[in-house]
């Protein structure tokens, strides 16, 4: 069983896009959806869900008013800023970091620790494999620990039934949750765009793949949106040593499938998707090898 | 007035509006705080002179072992997992601390000294038309993108006009950006991915009862379904940017739209104008 992670730094390069038809050329694989934040991908492979979990973590700090005294210690030794004062202490929810240590060191014994429901996860059926997928809640922290879940109730499924590839849709950044989504990855898919952000942003996420020891390789989305910044990615990639393993040009069709909420490549045979799908045997060969 | 853009998913062109509505302003003192620490790339379309640039680090716990007798009140405490602590060893995982202090507080030997941990930069500058930049750059490796956002936050001028370019999504990263702003503009674009990714951005400022609206960038991909739900749920539209090649290519250049199209200009201009009422 192999993992192939798909990261775009910032999004809106075609990262869903392109996930959603490398799930449909690999036979035989697990979607593993780790953008928990702003996650797209269903809409694209429209998961029908088997089971339902609610995803608890970590507490926040919530004072009762009945046996506070306002003495005002926690909110000197909070370091989030969490704490305001008035005649009693008052915690707000989306400052508090749930570190405990108000409720610990209250003299009152005034502050309860409440469980945090933090978001859900879903284990579901697509038309091209079974899909792990969650959905953090507003404002919630702990994007990493719901990524983990993710990550490791897909390894879990894909191993019960023998499933072959496990394909990681992932977060965008390079923070908590990104770091979380590199964890057993055997491969990462940087998908980017021939502009200077495009650049800037792949440089660091394959900083970040240096820094996990990760093996990488890129495809260039819309590479002739603009030819000599594709150019000038092609040779920072050959400077390198870093694989190319595709460079899809600029299609309408793209922005039409996700209109019809399909895999670009079910939805046409144009040149993008004849680009996408001569991609897979090399990210398979690179997996392989 | 402070005003932030923020969009659920990034490369809806959130960061050349924050940067156009930089521009654009009449005020004479403004500010840009790129708070999208993990992808910042305001600084391509403003080209700003750097001035400063400020490594920000945590406190973290180092243990002096001497002192130390295993009693493992540390460990339970912290909420982290950053404290192990088995038979006559102890551990702590500098990098998943977040801070919080209640290690030092707890021991009762004293045995934490005080180490820190680079989290990233804050840059500041100033760019095109004297517009005074912030820049949080996160450390690569590094995982709290939070307080570093802060540091950001913290440089924040108290009076003129102050944009935030928040980083996308609706965690908590976003929610330190946002909060507080007096209007959040809200980029997205005409697609079922730009209509979910804005209904849950809508989500965050629903919770946190702030105003917002909408700007409606590649307006013309002909998907109408975004408009009607903003209408339907009251959530003004400001601005439609129609798909222009030319803009496109600029942007991938590092131009910003009103550089592009000079006659957006005045149209953030009154966007501005129509906010500060
Ligand atoms: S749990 Fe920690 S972050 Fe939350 S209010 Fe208490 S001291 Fe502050
Ligand atoms: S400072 Fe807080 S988070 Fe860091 S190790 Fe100590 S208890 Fe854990």
């Amino acid at each position: 069983m192999k993992e192939i992670l798909v990261l775009s730094g910032k999004g809106g390069t075609g990262k869903t896009t392109i996930t959603a038809s490398l799930a449909l050329l690999a036979q035989n694989s697990v979607l593993a959806d780790c953008d928990v934040d702003a996650s797209d991908l269903h809409l694209l492979v429209s998961p029908n869900v088997q089971e339902s979990h609610d995803f608890w973590s970590g507490v926040t700090a919530k004072v009762d008013p009945k046996k506070c005294t306002g003495c005002g210690t926690c909110a000197e030794l909070c370091r989030f800023e969490a704490v305001s004062m008035g005649e009693k202490a008052y915690i707000d929810h989306f400052s508090c970091e749930g570190c405990t240590v108000c409720a610990h060191f209250c003299p009152e014994d005034a502050i309860e620790l409440e469980p945090n429901l933090s978001g859900e996860w879903y284990i579901s059926e697509t038309k091209y494999g079974a899909m792990v997928h969650a959905r953090l809640h507003v404002g919630e922290e702990n994007s990493g620990k719901l990524v983990s879940l993710v990550k490791r109730e897909s390894r879990e499924l894909a191993e019960e039934i023998g499933a072959k590839w496990i394909i990681v849709d992932g977060p965008p950044g390079i923070g908590c949750p990104v770091i979380s989504s590199f964890s057993g990855a055997d491969l990462v898919l940087a998908v980017t765009e021939p502009t200077s952000s495009g650049l800037q942003d792949l440089k660091r996420l394959i900083k970040l793949a240096y820094h996990f020891k990760t093996d990488v390789c890129v495809c260039i989305n819309k590479w002739d949106l603009n030819e000599s910044f594709c150019n000038e990615i092609e040779v920072y990639l050959e400077d390198n040593e870093i694989p190319l393993v595709a460079k899809i040009p600029f299609d309408k069709a793209a922005v039409d499938s996700l209109v019809a909420g399909k895999p670009l490549l079910e939805y046409t045979t144009g040149l993008a998707a004849d680009a996408i799908r001569k991609m897979w045997p090399r990210i398979e060969a690179m997996l392989l090898s | 007035m402070k005003i932030a853009v923020a969009s659920g998913k990034g490369g809806t062109g959130k960061t050349t509006i924050a940067v156009s509505l930089a521009l654009a302003a009449s005020t004479a003192k403004v500010q840009l705080l790129d708070c999208d620490v993990e992808a910042p790339n305001c600084h391509i379309f403003l080209k700003p002179v750097v001035d400063e640039e400020e490594v920000v680090s945590l406190d973290v716990p180092a243990v002096i072992e001497q002192k130390c007798t295993y009693c493992k009140k540390c460990k339970e405490l912290c909420q982290f997992n950053a404290i192990a602590v088995f038979g006559k060893t102890i551990m702590v995982f500098k990098e998943m601390c977040h801070s919080c202090g209640g290690c030092f507080l707890v021991c009762p030997e004293e045995a934490f000294s005080r180490d820190s941990r680079e989290i990233g930069t804050v840059v500041t500058g100033k760019g095109k038309g004297s517009i005074k930049f912030v820049q949080g750059r996160l450390r690569v490796g590094e995982a709290l993108a939070t307080p570093l956002i802060k540091a950001v936050r913290s440089r924040a001028l108290e009076d003129g006009l102050v944009i935030l370019d928040a980083p996308p999504g609706t965690s908590c990263p976003v929610i330190n950006t946002v909060r507080g702003a007096d209007y959040t503009l809200l980029v997205t674009e005409p697609t079922p991915f730009g209509l979910h990714d804005l209904k849950l951005a809508a989500g965050v400022l629903w919770k946190l009862e702030q105003p917002f609206g909408v700007i409606l960038n590649r307006s013309d991909l002909g998907y109408g379904e975004v408009e009607k739900w903003c209408n339907k749920n009251n959530v003004p539209v400001h601005l439609k940017i129609p798909f222009d090649r030319k803009v496109a290519e600029g942007y991938a250049k590092g131009q910003p739209l009103v550089e592009i199209v000079p006659n957006y200009r005045d149209r953030f201009a009154f966007l501005l104008k129509e906010l500060s009422k």
